[in-house]
């Protein structure tokens, strides 16, 4: 770490910002010197998307001040961070997958030449000593469609590197990374730490921060809660920090289907041609069962095809032992299948629809008599509101207007409004905060008390742990394995889904 | 409708207000527009292109776009005829030529939506491929003519008035009151306005997605069949050339101008008719004012740009 009376390339002073009259950060004060790294933590929702913006130009800070490289910061766009030199990699790369991989990384700050016409030779030529001085083998010529993710990772790093960064912020940089690739990225930071660029790692894994970072910074609901050098720091401790309790008050005790509940659904030797292979469980009613893996280990393909977005090669679907045939989302609703998509604003719900025209998508025709009566629509919407506690100023006030926590419990009541006797969850509470988490946790129970089957497909691992009395665990396409009771544990969940054990791998 | 709130008063009733203010300027400026006789010319004129907008109306908001309605016109209309020269009986060969003008309408629609939903090819560019085909066979089929008849029958037809209205312009009115209980109380409304809203959620939400667009565009093709009989009837006869230029323009324009939106999800059917009378009360007080025909089209277009700029838009950043 750089001595302590070192002038601190960054620091937040009481830093509030608030979105209308809801106050999002209370008061965040911290410091960040030359060649540090910081690591910021906290649950979904706790503001770090919001302290990052305020810092690469897409938000002001409402109260506070952000003070850089010495004097006070002012970017009001992302173009006047970058050109401070605070560059942002987004957890969405941002990258354009159709053109050339050099061509990315001088994107909007192309090389020109004589005539103002493009400097290819040099652009290429200085693509090359970036990808070189970290370590990257990446064809600059090659399209970064074409690339593998980890090389996608790596194009960014290079394009922040070419604006000269001092502050680099990357927002989930290992999701999608694998073990060697994660560690080709820590070799990257650390020889960036030594060449002064200080690092804001964004990361929901407390292993890796404390294996990579010199400072963590925890948020929760806002706030502040703890910021200080990384010694003597283990994961539980970040984890307590982060949740403010032990994460057990989160679950309530788990409910075991009755001894003889009888099979709800039975999914048999399901294969999808290059997604999915050889699928074999079954829950009962009043059960869930839990889904963890790795990203793109193939729960949401599987949630798809038993939903009938995409079609199966091979293997049966048999609802209360009676086999369907589901090939597209109607017949699935039809037979009693819900799904909840994990992509909330890209499948779940429509934005520009009212809360009541969301509520009744999938199940209009009951509320046709033949022409939608608006009456039976709003009553309908009404319950869910109420049984739910959506905060809606009205079931007419448009999607667009709510926040994440109440579109996801809209998009639920979507699926309740087909009266399904199987739900499948697929990460129901990603990007919503605490409260609403709990609410939906809460949700899912009284639906298991209704006898209804569930799948929770999930990647915190907490929520599918304390959920979930039995859990099967993907890995590339198939099921790795299914931990029940005692058993169940993070290591063994992990050990399933990466093939390592990752004490050992370290 | 409430369903598609706006979050100021203004925008939404925009276009009503332009037209209240269109009809008083025009009115008070000039008195041979405020003749009742050159106002329900007006809406007979507006009304071929009119009926047709309705049915664009409900394709833009599905997410989608119609190029190819004006030749469709002009292919359906000449059918019709060619069917009723072949006919001796005036009643029979109307009936038989208004069902024949009707199907290839349905039809010329229906190809459109198998090429855009099945064929998957952009709506952009398999209209613009349908637009030079069905004007090309109008134009075989004539030899690049006008096609007359002189059955009585549609003559008559043609030149209906019921209660001293134009039988098309009161076409237009009616079908304007049934679009609106079809896109704002049917299941087929909803999903239209679900499919342009955001097709992904729409197709898992459980709508048939390519169902419903294709018929956006089967229903667009039935009401230019509609359209062309009733235009063809107009004079007893459908020149292949000209009958239908540059309606597709006009159709888009007059919807854009009544507030659907370009991108889909939202849009009405009242907002359209008052788009379609806005559009014809222009060309026609630029006539009576005197200005140079030339520059109608101008006026057209500042008219339809203006429209846009009113229109509320997504905010770029997020």
């Amino acid at each position: 770490m750089p001595p302590e009376n070192s002038q601190n390339l960054l620091e937040l002073v009481d830093v509030h910002k608030s979105y209308g009259s809801v106050e999002v950060l209370h008061g965040v004060s911290l410091a960040l010197g030359e060649g540090d790294i910081l690591g910021l933590i906290g649950e979904n929702g706790a503001g770090k998307s919001t302290l990052m913006k305020c810092l690469n130009g897409m938000e002001q800070v409402s109260g506070g001040r952000i003070i850089y490289l010495g004097s006070p910061f002012h970017a009001t766009t992302v173009a006047d961070a970058v050109k401070g030199g605070i560059i942002t990699i987004p957890q969405e790369f941002n990258l354009v997958k159709d053109l050339k991989v050099y061509e990315n990384i001088f994107l909007g700050n192309e090389l020109r030449g004589c005539l103002g016409l493009l400097d290819v030779a040099a652009m290429r030529t200085r693509s090359k000593e970036l990808l070189d001085e970290l370590g990257a083998a990446v064809d600059v010529d090659s399209l970064v469609e074409d690339l593998s993710v980890a090389a996608r990772q790596m194009v960014e790093v290079a394009k922040a590197l070419s604006y000269s960064a001092k502050l680099l912020i990357m927002d989930e940089p290992t999701t999608v990374l694998n073990h060697d690739e994660v560690q080709v990225l820590f070799g990257v930071i650390r020889r960036l730490k030594a060449n002064g660029t200080s690092v804001i790692f964004i990361s929901h894994k407390l292993r890796e921060v404390l294996e990579i970072c010199d400072k963590v910074a925890v948020l929760r609901d806002g706030e502040l809660v703890s910021f200080s050098g990384i010694e003597g720091l283990d994961e539980a401790e970040l984890a307590r920090r982060m949740v403010g309790r032990s994460p057990s008050q989160m679950f309530t005790e788990k409910r075991l289907p009755a001894a003889d509940a009888e099979v709800a659904l039975e999914v048999s030797h399901l294969s999808v041609e290059g997604l999915l292979k050889d699928i074999s469980f079954s829950i009962r009613r009043g059960e869930i069962l839990g889904f963890a893996g790795l990203v793109g280990s193939g729960r949401t393909e599987l949630a798809e095809t038993i939903y009938g977005v995409r079609r199966a090669n091979t293997g049966c679907i048999r609802l209360f032992g009676k086999e369907v045939k589901l090939d597209s989302p109607r017949k699935a609703l039809d037979s009693g299948i819900a799904y909840l998509p994990e992509d909330r604003q890209g499948t779940g719900i429509l934005t520009n629809f009212s809360v009541a025209s969301n509520v009744t998508l999938s199940s209009l025709k009951r509320y046709c008599q033949p022409l939608i009566s608006p009456e039976s629509e709003i009553k309908a919407a009404q319950g869910y509101v109420e049984a739910f506690h959506i905060k809606t100023p009205g079931t007419e006030t448009l999607l667009c207007d709510l926040s994440g926590g109440n579109q996801q419990k809209v998009a639920i009541a979507k699926g309740l409004d087909c009266k399904p006797s199987v739900f499948i969850f697929d990460e129901p509470t990603r990007g919503i905060d605490i409260k609403a988490k709990s609410e939906v946790y809460a949700f899912i129970n009284s639906l298991l008390k209704q006898g209804l089957a569930c799948m929770l497909i999930s990647s915190d691992l907490e929520e599918v742990i304390g959920l979930c009395s039995r859990i099967a665990v993907m890995r590339e396409g198939a099921l790795a394995g299914e931990l029940a009771g005692d058993d169940i544990s993070e290591e063994a969940i992990m050990y399933l889904a990466s093939g390592v054990h990752w004490h050992t791998s370290h | 409708m409430r369903k598609f709130k706006t979050s100021s008063f203004f925008i939404e009733y925009a276009p009503y207000m332009a037209l209240a203010l269109l009809l008083v300027i025009c009115c008070i400026s000039s008195s041979g527009f405020r003749k009742p006789q050159n106002l329900l010319n007006i809406t007979r004129q507006v009304s071929y292109s009119g009926i047709i907008a309705l049915g664009m109306t409900f394709v833009i908001i599905g997410g989608g776009i119609d190029l190819s309605v004006g030749s469709l016109l002009a292919l359906s209309g000449t059918l019709g005829i060619m069917t009723m020269l072949r006919i001796e009986n005036p009643m029979t060969g109307l009936l038989v030529a208004a069902v024949v003008a009707f199907a290839v309408g349905f039809g010329g629609g229906a190809v459109n939506g198998l090429l855009v939903n099945l064929g998957k090819v952009p709506p952009f560019i398999a209209t613009l491929g349908t637009m030079s085909i069905f004007r090309s066979l109008t134009l075989q089929l004539t030899n690049a003519g006008t096609l007359s008849t002189s059955n009585a029958a549609y003559g008559n037809l043609g030149g209906a008035l019921l209660c001293r209205i134009p039988l098309p312009t009161l076409t237009l009115f009616v079908l304007t009151a049934l679009g609106s209980v079809l896109l704002y109380k049917t299941r087929f409304g909803r999903h239209v306005c679900a499919l342009g809203s955001n097709e992904r959620v729409a197709r898992y939400a459980a709508i048939n997605t390519p169902l419903v667009s294709f018929w956006t565009y089967a229903l667009t093709g039935l009401l230019t069949g509609l359209s062309g009989f009733l235009l063809g009837g107009r004079l007893c006869s459908i020149s292949s050339t000209t009958a239908g230029l540059g309606y597709e323009l006009d159709a888009i324009a007059a919807a854009i101008i009544g507030g659907t939106s370009m991108s889909g999800g939202r849009g009405s059917l009242a907002g359209t008719l008052v788009g379609v009378l806005i559009l014809g009360i222009i060309s026609n007080v630029l006539v009576m004012w005197g200005v140079s025909a030339n520059l109608q089209d101008a006026v057209k277009g500042i008219v339809i740009v203006a429209a846009v700029l009113m229109q509320p838009r997504k905010k770029i950043s997020n």
